[in-house]
């Protein structure tokens, strides 16, 4: 047990490693932040200075050892562009992203499941089949799409509901949140339906699937000659034993739901860290879109390892094999 | 406190109220908060650290500068009521008496004084303006003097860019550089404001909302009826159309230009249209013996005046106003607009477009199966600046030159061309000062110390023209500086140096209730604001 979690921690150290060093070297081809910076009249030296002042001079593996040493310790430096420190910047907009992916993630949850098991149980019917059609739009459509259309429909046309930001928001500490307030959840709906419609729809092909295949097993067609209710069958036993990869994937995806915030965020003008990277990839901010990328690299790492924690207490062949190659 | 909250309460309930039953009712309660919106956000609420067209527009809603341009962009008195130039170099003026800033603090002598040597800063961005200002001078409590390098002829539109600040409070926050890369922390002028502006910064959240309330205290007369306003940025051109749609936004800056159209047939809302003062020209380089980036080697085919011409035969501006601009903007010959001082319509004479002269200019030159050369282009400064080089390339194809185009980002863009490394670029320049010297000073003039030819990357280069500009810089006959710079844009205009394709206009779109002052430099100000 030891073993396999000292493995798995090594290796999402490596990982980290490389995402930093593709993250920072990703940021020698947009552009040159100290010509943004300077007006067009700045002379040659006085562009110099501000580079040496930055850093920017220095040689390459320099440059990255510092970056590392300082990510490490939670330093991302100076916003280009905001002039603010980087780490604070990120502070105050994880929560907007946190609380859009988490209502994301629960509509698919809440919508994906039932969706999914009826479409599993009356597979049939008219319902289930233009059900099953209807979610190939929502995981053929792109994002920044069905936002505009839903901003068309109930901003523009009906006028229910807000087009862009996050209504009035309540601090809480260092949290802020939109959830206490009326124009705060009505800010979050529209975002939350265009982030939620991907993992809609991935719920509800998943439960249906491993649904439909429960049903097939040997304890389905026993709980049925012991004379259960289907209901009983359905919900108590083959439903239970669908959700575990769905949790499974859930997890992983919030992961995703963070990370492809960006488009819903910049549609929504979502005062999001994606929003936040955006802009910063338009001004060359640097120190800012470096330390997005690392962050998004640790969520994801993060919940994989415990992801894979989680592999190791529940299947036991993993103990036995001591390998890391199953899951599911 | 408590009480005028639970007011405020109910005054939105009533006006809430008033829309359900008689809109007019509302419209009389609570109509003075004005919205509006553009795709960036301000970088910064400093007034001496970002000289950019938006920072600059929310700068002047709380900071004032000593002589501010009127709704027509001539020069008004602000927070100098009067100025004489005592000798060539010095400009005495006569602060206004009894302006307060927004903590309160009387306005004096000390605070210009102040300001100048501020914004004189190696980390101000406003250098342009202080261009030629040496020094800052107070006489006694109302009265500054300006003390100039030589004889300044733009000063007056030099200081129209330089907002004053209160001394004391600088000092008090350590605010006395506009921007330090060294101090590691952030400077607290980036997001407090005391100005002496018609508006007092309430909320500022970066890339979320700028709130500004108006100040009871201002000394200056307000026009309109806004007594709030709320800046929002909105990235995404189509959330930004329909927020204005949804009347969420009451201004929207920077509609885009293929929507216009559209929203031009919305009964709720209105376009204003105006002319901004950028030029967008192109140009190519005509210094080296060898392009970087061309088919042709050993030689530079640009540098054949019979290539250029036929270039400026081929290129059909007024097809790009009509199919790229659809309409919004003014085809022109000159490289500096209408509203710039110096600007005659002697210089607007266009080549004809003719093809056939141009493949003969061509052939002439040597060149009868053209060339490949590639064009560098920003995508995301100037309105339509991609879909403009395209066109030309189109254009210019007829003519056999083949042009590979290569547009990028402002970001990777501008560091590409301020380092010389380009054959041929798209620009727009505008105009600030207002002043034509501006334009031929770092456009036109060959590359030399200061300023001159700083923005010339094509090594155009002409003796005479270059005379000229020198002779502007000093002259301060205002006829005579017309005729000067009519002379120098001809010169120019022979050489084929530059192709000067239009005038970029700008259009505002709105509420159809909502009444502002479009000016061409962009900036709108909700002093003049009225929402109905």
């Amino acid at each position: 047990m030891l073993a396999f979690i000292i493995r798995r921690l090594l290796q999402s150290v490596l990982v980290m490693v490389a995402v930093g060093f593709i993250a920072f070297s990703l940021f020698n081809f947009v552009g040159d932040p100290v010509s943004l910076m300077l007006p067009p009249e700045a002379t040659q030296s006085d562009r110099d200075e501000v580079r040496k002042s930055l850093g920017l001079d220095e040689p390459f593996y320099v440059q990255f050892g510092k970056f590392v040493g300082n990510a490490v310790q939670g330093n991302f430096g100076i916003s280009l562009r905001l002039g603010r420190p980087v780490s604070q910047l990120l502070i105050e907009r994880l929560p907007a992203t946190l609380e859009l992916a988490m209502t994301a993630a629960v509509i698919g949850l809440l919508v994906g499941i039932p969706v999914g098991v009826y479409t599993a149980l009356r597979r049939n019917s008219i319902l289930a089949k233009s059900l099953l059609t209807g979610s190939l739009i929502g995981v053929s459509l792109p994002n920044f799409l069905i936002g505009i259309f839903l901003i068309l429909i109930f901003a523009v046309w009906l006028g229910l509901l807000p087009s862009f930001g996050r209504g009035d928001v309540t601090k809480i500490g260092l949290w802020t949140t939109g959830l206490l307030t009326v124009t705060g959840l009505k800010a979050l709906v529209l975002p939350a339906i265009t982030l939620g419609l991907y993992p809609v729809t991935l719920i509800m092909r998943l439960v249906r699937s491993e649904m439909m295949e429960v049903l097939r097993t040997d304890y389905i067609k026993f709980a049925r000659a012991r004379g259960l209710s289907n209901n009983a069958v359905h919900f108590g036993h083959a439903l239970k034993n669908t959700l575990v990869p769905v949790i499974t994937i859930t997890g992983l995806q919030l992961g995703g739901l963070i990370a492809f915030a960006i488009i819903t965020e910049t549609v929504f003008q979502w005062p999001g860290m994606g929003l936040l990277f955006i802009q910063a990839v338009q001004f060359a901010d640097i120190p800012v879109m470096a330390a997005y990328l690392c962050l998004i690299g640790l969520i994801f790492v993060l919940i994989n390892l415990t992801v894979d924690m989680l592999y190791y207490t529940v299947d036991p062949r993993l103990r036995i094999s001591g390998s890391a190659a199953g899951g599911h | 406190m408590k009480l005028s909250a639970q007011l405020k309460q109910s005054v939105r309930a009533l006006a809430v109220a008033g829309v359900a039953s008689a809109s007019l009712i509302a419209a009389t309660v609570d109509a003075k908060t004005f919205r509006w919106a553009s795709q960036g956000d301000v970088l910064t609420m400093d007034p001496h650290s970002q000289n950019e067209g938006l920072n600059n527009t929310m700068s002047d809603h709380v900071y004032e500068p000593l002589v501010t341009r009127g709704k027509t962009m001539a020069l008004e008195p602000c927070l100098a009521v009067s100025w004489t130039q005592v000798n060539p170099t010095t400009l005495r003026l006569k602060l206004r008496d009894k302006v307060t800033f927004h903590n309160g603090a009387p306005f004096s002598a000390d605070d210009v004084v102040f300001s100048i040597t501020r914004a004189l800063e190696k980390t101000s961005d406003f250098s342009a303006y202080m261009q030629g200002i040496k020094e800052a001078k107070k006489i006694d409590n109302l009265t500054v003097e300006i003390i100039t390098n030589g004889p300044n002829p733009t000063l007056l539109d030099q200081l129209t860019e330089v907002r004053m600040m209160n001394r004391e409070w600088a000092v008090k926050f350590n605010a006395l550089k506009p921007q330090d890369y060294k101090n590691k922390e952030e400077t607290y002028t980036a997001r407090n404001a005391n100005g002496t502006g018609a508006f007092v910064l309430k909320a500022r959240e970066p890339d979320v909302k700028t709130v500004l309330v108006a100040n009871s205290n201002w000394w200056g007369k307000r026009e309109g009826d806004v007594n709030e306003v709320v800046y929002t940025p909105i990235k995404q051109d189509a959330t930004r159309v329909s927020a204005l749609i949804s009347g969420e936004i009451d201004l929207v800056l920077d509609p885009p230009v293929q929507d216009i159209g559209k929203l031009k047939e919305n009964k709720s809302l209105k376009i204003l249209e105006g002319n901004e003062n950028r030029t967008i020209f192109l140009n190519y380089d005509q210094g080296r013996n060898e392009l970087l980036y061309s088919s042709v080697k050993g030689k530079n085919p640009f540098k054949d005046i019979r290539v250029r011409q036929a270039m400026a035969h081929a290129i059909d501006a007024n097809a790009i106003r009509v199919s790229v601009m659809r309409g919004l903007a003014t085809t022109s010959m000159s490289m500096i607009a209408p509203q710039v001082r110096g600007y005659t319509k002697d210089v607007e004479k266009r080549w004809p477009l003719d093809l056939a002269k141009a493949k003969k200019l061509m052939a002439e030159a040597g060149y009868p199966n053209g060339f490949e050369v590639t064009l560098d282009c920003p995508n995301n400064r100037y309105i339509n600046d991609e879909k403009i080089c395209v066109a030309i390339s189109g254009m210019l194809a007829k003519i056999d030159i083949k042009i590979k185009l290569n547009s990028m980002p402002r970001a990777t863009y501008f560091p590409k061309i301020q380092t010389n490394d380009t054959s041929m670029y798209l620009l727009g320049w505008g105009v600030p000062t207002f002043d034509s010297l501006y334009t031929l000073q770092s456009i036109l003039r060959t590359k030399g110390a200061g300023g001159d030819g700083n923005w010339n990357f094509s090594g155009y280069s002409n003796p005479k023209l270059d005379a000229i500009v020198d002779q502007l810089k000093t002259e301060i006959d205002f006829k005579k500086r017309a005729d000067l710079t009519r002379d120098a844009l001809l010169l120019d205009q022979a050489d084929v140096g530059h192709i000067p394709l239009h005038h970029q206009v700008i259009p505002w779109a709105m509420r159809s209730n909502v009444t502002v002052v479009h000016r061409p430099d962009n900036r709108m100000h909700a002093k003049w604001a009225v929402v109905k």
